[in-house]
């Protein structure tokens, strides 16, 4: 990455709002991979609340290190890279949270984390939000908002989706939307659960656990 | 180069003796084979606390204390005691000097004995049969049978030590709780190959070799092995760590003369193989060198890495350097994919550093933070 940013944005730097509501999603002694993990603040928690096996990869050395001096079990690794490596079913949860948006191939990582996970837990920023619409709707521009607020030369969201564009993919490739939610830029439940469209509208962020169809 | 080697002192080593035989991979048993090993630390009453640290070709068992041959600090002095990674309050630490070794383990420059184990009167020297990185570990459970221990915390070993520590999780996963190879591979590159047969050539070309009977009139072929020490020696530093340390600077001088110039890099490299030849063995380092090109740890396992560590309960945690072209990252990662096929828990950081393959016994403050955190929280996992 040329510019002088953390190389993703959607990084788990603490223990984020949703990622707790993700951490709602896993049971008690789950196998899970957390894809993007950070400092591995939602595997800490995994591990201590859940009792379960959970590794990460993370593509951010520095916070590779922290997550190993804290007796985590992370790689240093990306999820376009590394996935293909595991062996089927290896997981009962594989999460990316945050990320879908910035890796290379999306459709790709999807298939290769219902390969090796029973489940897949995803969230991502939607770009159908409102405030998303209005600025390219009415100034003609790439829009900025609190969630999408790096210019377009230099974001690394290279594949923004909106939440229906997601619904989408799963129906292409056949997955199973077990649950979904629409989340607020603070990562709490927005209650647009009974209306895609409207969730589409006022989600900043989505969530989703998937399985295999 | 000295014209004469004084050869090395003896030195009285601990060690513990097994007269049950060792079968090695070449198919000779040891019918007679020691173990010279030191120890840090206390095992505590279960025996849940003992990590194995492994040394790599031109270490010993002189960890973390003044090594009686040379008078300088333990090779990985700067992380053992109470606090440091390699925490002398919490874990009992082991670490022996590998079959093969010259520093009172059996090997070439050790008595040879008969197939009963009865003592011959002269060394092994090039009698000494190959052994293999497979055939170390073995030697060494025997230590660790001996002491008592039925489960190392961990086995932690950088170079060829994390070969050996590959090795024990492939050959003892039920023995190894937690396995830390660093800066390593599961197998030689045909360069890694390569810089190893120019080590043994120049040793062979010594005239003073003699065909490796060169304990009989007591001289060392100080001349070819301290070549070899000097070649090998580049390949443990990067290009950007001898560009800082040396540059083009000389000794004595601050302009070429074209007379008698000395570059600083040719004076440490001389001084790096004059002192190698006076603790290290020529028939050793053959011996050594051959096992680690010897190791294809998939091979062992028919082709496949990930079926050697297949069903694993060891955790592991690589660690690798960003500036180490004898071991680089991308061996490391061979290791970690491996493991992630075989599902074992892994975790796995290159450490950026421009101090090439050295870095490992450097001070790395991230690599030690790393290491230590990894290990304690193993410990706690243990119940240690």
């Amino acid at each position: 990455m040329p510019d002088t940013h953390a190389p993703i944005q959607y990084v788990a730097k603490n223990m984020r709002l949703d990622l707790r509501l993700i951490a709602e999603m896993v049971w008690p002694g789950a196998t899970v991979l957390d894809i993007g993990c950070g400092d591995g603040a939602l595997l800490a928690h995994l591990t201590t609340t859940k009792g379960a096996d959970a590794r990460g990869i993370e593509i951010d050395m520095a916070e590779v290190t922290e997550a190993v001096a804290n007796g985590l079990a992370v790689i240093h690794g990306d999820a376009d890279n590394d996935l293909a490596f595991y062996p089927d079913a290896a997981f009962d949860f594989v999460i990316l949270s945050r990320t879908l948006q910035a890796v290379e191939k999306p459709r790709e990582v999807l298939r290769q984390m219902l390969r090796i996970g029973q489940r897949a837990i995803v969230s991502f920023p939607n770009f159908g939000h409102w405030q998303v619409r209005w600025q390219l709707g009415t100034g003609g521009r790439m829009p900025m908002t609190g969630t999408w607020h790096r210019a377009w030369f230099e974001t690394p969201n290279i594949h923004p989706c909106t939440i229906r564009d997601f619904f989408d993919l799963c129906a292409l490739e056949g997955y199973v939307v077990e649950q979904w939610l629409a989340v607020d830029e603070n990562g709490l439940r927005a209650p647009w659960r009974r209306s895609v469209r409207l969730a589409n509208l006022f989600g900043e962020q989505a969530l989703f656990l998937l399985r295999r169809g | 180069m000295p014209a004469s080697v004084a050869p090395f002192p003896q030195v009285d080593h601990q060690r513990a003796v097994f007269t049950a035989g060792l079968a090695l991979d070449c198919g000779v048993v040891l019918a007679r084979h020691a173990v010279a090993y030191r120890t840090y630390g206390t095992l505590n009453a279960a025996k849940t606390n003992a990590v194995l640290v492994c040394h790599a070709l031109t270490g010993d068992q002189y960890l973390a204390e003044t090594n009686p041959l040379t008078g300088k600090p333990g090779w990985w002095q700067n992380i053992v005691g109470p606090g440091k990674p390699l925490d002398t309050d919490r874990y009992f630490l082991i670490c022996a000097n590998v079959l093969g070794g010259c520093m009172g383990s059996t090997g070439p420059r050790e008595e040879m004995t008969d197939a009963e184990g009865q003592g011959l009167g002269r060394p092994w020297g090039t009698d000494f049969p190959n052994v293999t990185v497979r055939d170390m570990v073995r030697q060494q459970k025997c230590l660790i049978d001996r002491l008592g221990i039925t489960r190392l915390l961990a086995v932690v070993g950088g170079s060829l030590g994390g070969m050996q520590a590959l090795q024990w999780a492939a050959c003892y996963p039920e023995a190894v709780f937690a396995c830390v190879p660093i800066a390593t591979a599961a197998h030689h590159s045909a360069q890694n190959i390569a810089f190893d047969e120019v080590g043994r050539a120049a040793i062979h070309a010594d005239p003073d070799y003699n065909n490796g009977r060169y304990w009989e009139d007591g001289r060392i072929p100080a001349q070819g092995l301290s070549v070899a020490r000097m070649v090998a020696h580049i390949t443990y530093l990067s290009e950007e760590a001898l560009q800082r340390k040396f540059g083009r600077k000389l000794r004595g001088a601050q302009t070429l003369t074209l007379l008698e110039d000395v570059f600083e890099v040719q004076s440490y490299l001389r001084y790096q193989g004059s002192t190698f030849v006076r603790r290290f063995d020529a028939n050793s380092y053959l011996t050594i060198t051959r096992a680690t090109d010897y190791l294809d740890i998939a091979a062992e396992h028919g082709g496949s890495l990930a079926r050697a560590f297949a069903g694993t309960a060891t955790r592991f945690f690589v660690a690798s350097f960003s500036s180490d072209w004898l071991y680089p990252t991308s061996e490391s990662r061979h290791i970690v994919r491996a493991l992630n096929t075989a599902a074992a828990n892994v975790s796995f950081v290159e450490f950026p550093t421009d101090k090439g393959h050295d870095a490992f016994l450097l001070e790395e403050p991230e690599f030690h933070r790393a290491l230590g955190g990894f290990l304690a929280g193993c410990a706690a996992r243990a119940g240690v």
